[in-house]
């Protein structure tokens, strides 16, 4: 539990906690950018610079930009908060999640994860593999994002009058 | 000697690591040239706006500021000293953390980007093995912090710059990364120092630098237009034209926080530029073997000049493009380009060396320039022209 | 508490939040953050069992995030497509009020 690592986990879930309890919708999408840059730097920390990088690339400079955007152009500030039955049924829903999950995780015991030297994971190896082991994987992505491009498009497309 | 000259920041480094107390030793070699980077990208900075104001006036026809100091040149500190003591107006309903950490934001993401620029040769503050990927994660970032400005000030038209501005830069982006892509591809490396130590070898006299290639020459032309469209420069500054928009997603800065804006508009048209050099025209690499004897630290400094000026150029002699035109031209005009150049790098990277290699090579990034050429402007239907003379 | 052990607190902390958000904010944009979220949490399981267990030379977990976070763009932006769809034929994006098909 190094330093560095505290660090980066307590700014990921304050920026979490904050997208999902601020009243205005832009303050949610800024500190869920927050949040990814957080993990990016967890990323980091596990020597993991490729995710890490990719990470800010295309979460930060992507994806909270497209959530942005549609909170722009939905034009609604805030709205008010869920009824409390519901309310309270989803937060017990995830508390009970998080107390299964966490009892997983401790229970396993010690096992695995004994801090082991840090691997090497060089970009002429991610190369190699995504042409070699994974070109199938790489290419069906290739499609599923050629796809989703074309359909976002179109399903976001105004219609075309029909009325004559 | 011109190799200690070459050397002489890096001797000089390790002249005051060895001479600093052991417990210090690491900071010391980190916080040296995080300072050199601090203190010579902002003077670069201050001759930037004069050589700019002056550039531009005298292709304007007049002259630039010409009042403070010989000839205007100690200008940038009138400027300072303005921006410092300015009123800072904050708008009353605006959002006052957003507001106030946009520019901060900016900045700091900028500054990180020059972490994988080598300045000279040994002289990279992080030879990361993944410095291209790097430097393009942070130009996401500034992306947000542009749109923060836009929001927070509370003004239609700032929003409305802020959205133009962002839409901008995530289209140009994609011609950006993927014409540095056949760099990549040609180097065999993400690093930045390798890239620049693939391109510092002579053959003969001529220079092995990207540029001299046709996939390079295209991709670099690419690489330019994409890096002003990026940095929101003239002819693609529209969510900030001055006659247009106001002031775009600053209108409603003032003081030091617009003289931070500006600073990190040109730290980052710095920076890029910095990355053009490095992936394109060989980095620190001198032009031609016989002149390897002047350091390499100038050969970028004058290299990364020379795109600034040719910038200040561009700026002050093409008309603004419209947003449409700008959007359309990026993903109809710019993309295929790029993904035929990268193409083109690779057949480059098959074919024996030769004139005909230059030619094969050079025939698929023509033919596409010529189709779309030819295929987008089909739609302008432009009529014959008519006269009406005064009777 | 090993390092491992930490990184999947972390990433549990992070799937319950995001699972919390998704169930009980109004607004669509926002369950969709949750979602987000959610994968995020994911990814962050996959990195740590690579950088801790065993065969990190294979490359498995660096991979799987990668394609991870394109299909999670792709499906933001399909997402984000389908409410602003939603959007302009209901005037809204509260998920309590898009109940048409109920019942």
């Amino acid at each position: 539990m190094t330093a560095p690592f505290v660090i980066l986990a307590v700014v990921t879930i304050g920026g979490a906690v904050a997208a999902m309890t601020l009243r205005k919708l832009v303050h949610c999408a800024l500190a869920l950018a927050v949040c990814f840059v957080g993990l990016a730097g967890l990323y980091l920390d596990l020597n993991a610079q490729f995710v890490g990088l990719v990470q800010v690339l295309v979460y930060v400079g992507a994806v909270v930009i497209l959530i942005v955007f549609a909170i722009l152009l939905t034009r609604h500030d805030e709205l008010p908060a869920q009824t409390n039955r519901t309310r309270v049924a989803g937060l017990g829903v995830s508390a009970v999640v998080f107390a299964l999950l966490a009892w997983a995780v401790t229970a396993g015991g010690a096992q695995m994860g004994a801090a082991v030297a840090a691997p090497e994971a060089a970009m002429k190896d991610i190369g190699g593999a995504l042409m070699q082991k994974y070109v199938l994987p790489l290419e069906v992505v290739g499609l599923l994002l050629t796809a989703a491009l074309i359909g976002a498009v179109v399903i976001a497309m105004e219609e075309k009058k029909k009325a004559r | 000697m011109t190799q200690g000259l070459d050397q002489i920041f890096v001797t000089f480094q390790h002249w005051a690591v060895a001479h600093s107390p052991a417990a210090v030793q690491p900071a010391v070699s980190i916080v040296l040239p995080v300072a050199g980077i601090l203190i010579l990208f902002p003077s670069l900075f201050a001759i930037t706006t004069v050589l700019e104001r002056k550039g531009l006036a005298r292709i304007q026809n007049r002259y630039g500021p010409n009042r403070v100091g010989p000839y205007g040149w100690l200008q940038p500190v009138a400027d300072a000293v303005k921006s410092l003591t300015k009123e800072d107006i904050v708008p009353r309903t605006a959002d006052k953390l957003v507001h106030f950490l946009a520019p901060v934001l900016l900045v700091t993401v900028v500054f990180l980007e020059y972490a994988v620029i080598p300045v000279g040769r040994n002289m990279v503050l992080a030879d990361m093995n993944s410095g291209v990927l790097f430097f393009f994660a942070a130009g996401a970032a500034t992306e947000m912090s542009v749109f923060m400005a836009g929001w927070s000030s509370r003004n239609k038209y700032s929003l409305l710059g802020a959205m133009r501005a962002v839409a901008q830069m995530i289209s140009y982006e994609a011609p950006l990364i993927l014409s540095s892509i056949a760099v990549v591809m040609a180097a065999g490396s993400l690093s930045t120092v390798t890239i620049v130590e693939k391109q510092a070898g002579y053959s003969g006299f001529w220079p092995h630098w990207y540029v001299l290639t046709p996939w390079g020459l295209a991709g670099f032309v690419l690489f330019a237009i994409a890096m002003t469209a990026e940095s929101n420069r003239s002819p693609f500054d529209l969510p900030e034209g001055e006659s247009e928009i106001i002031a775009g997603y600053f209108t409603e800065y003032s003081g030091f926080k617009f003289a931070l804006f500006f600073l990190g508009e040109y730290l980052e048209m710095f920076a890029v530029s910095g990355m053009a050099v490095t992936l394109f025209l060989g980095g620190w690499a001198a032009p031609f073997s016989f002149l390897t004897w002047i350091p390499s630290w100038i050969w970028f400094l004058g290299k990364v000049m020379t795109l600034i000026a040719v910038f200040i150029w561009v700026r002050g002699t093409l008309p603004r493009l419209r947003m449409d035109q700008l959007m359309n031209f990026a993903w109809k005009f710019m993309l295929p380009m790029t993904l035929m150049v990268i193409f083109s790098a690779g057949l480059w990277k098959f074919l024996p060396s030769g004139v005909l290699r230059w030619l094969i090579c050079a025939a698929p990034i023509a033919l596409l320039y010529v189709v779309l050429g030819r295929v987008l402007q089909s739609e302008r239907r432009i009529e014959k022209r008519v006269y009406r003379y005064a009777e | 508490m090993t390092p491992l052990n930490g990184c999947l607190l972390v990433s549990a902390l992070l799937f319950s939040i995001g699972l919390g958000g998704a169930l009980t904010r109004r607004s669509a944009i926002l369950v969709l953050v949750g979602i987000e979220l959610m994968l995020n949490a994911a990814n962050l399981n996959f990195i740590a069992f690579w950088r801790y267990g065993p065969h990190p030379e294979a490359l498995t977990g660096v991979l799987f995030v990668t394609f991870s976070i394109a299909i999670a763009a792709a499906e933001a932006a399909v997402g984000l497509a389908l409410i602003q769809a939603v959007y302009r034929h209901a005037k809204t994006t509260d998920v309590n009020q898009l109940d048409t098909m109920k019942g």
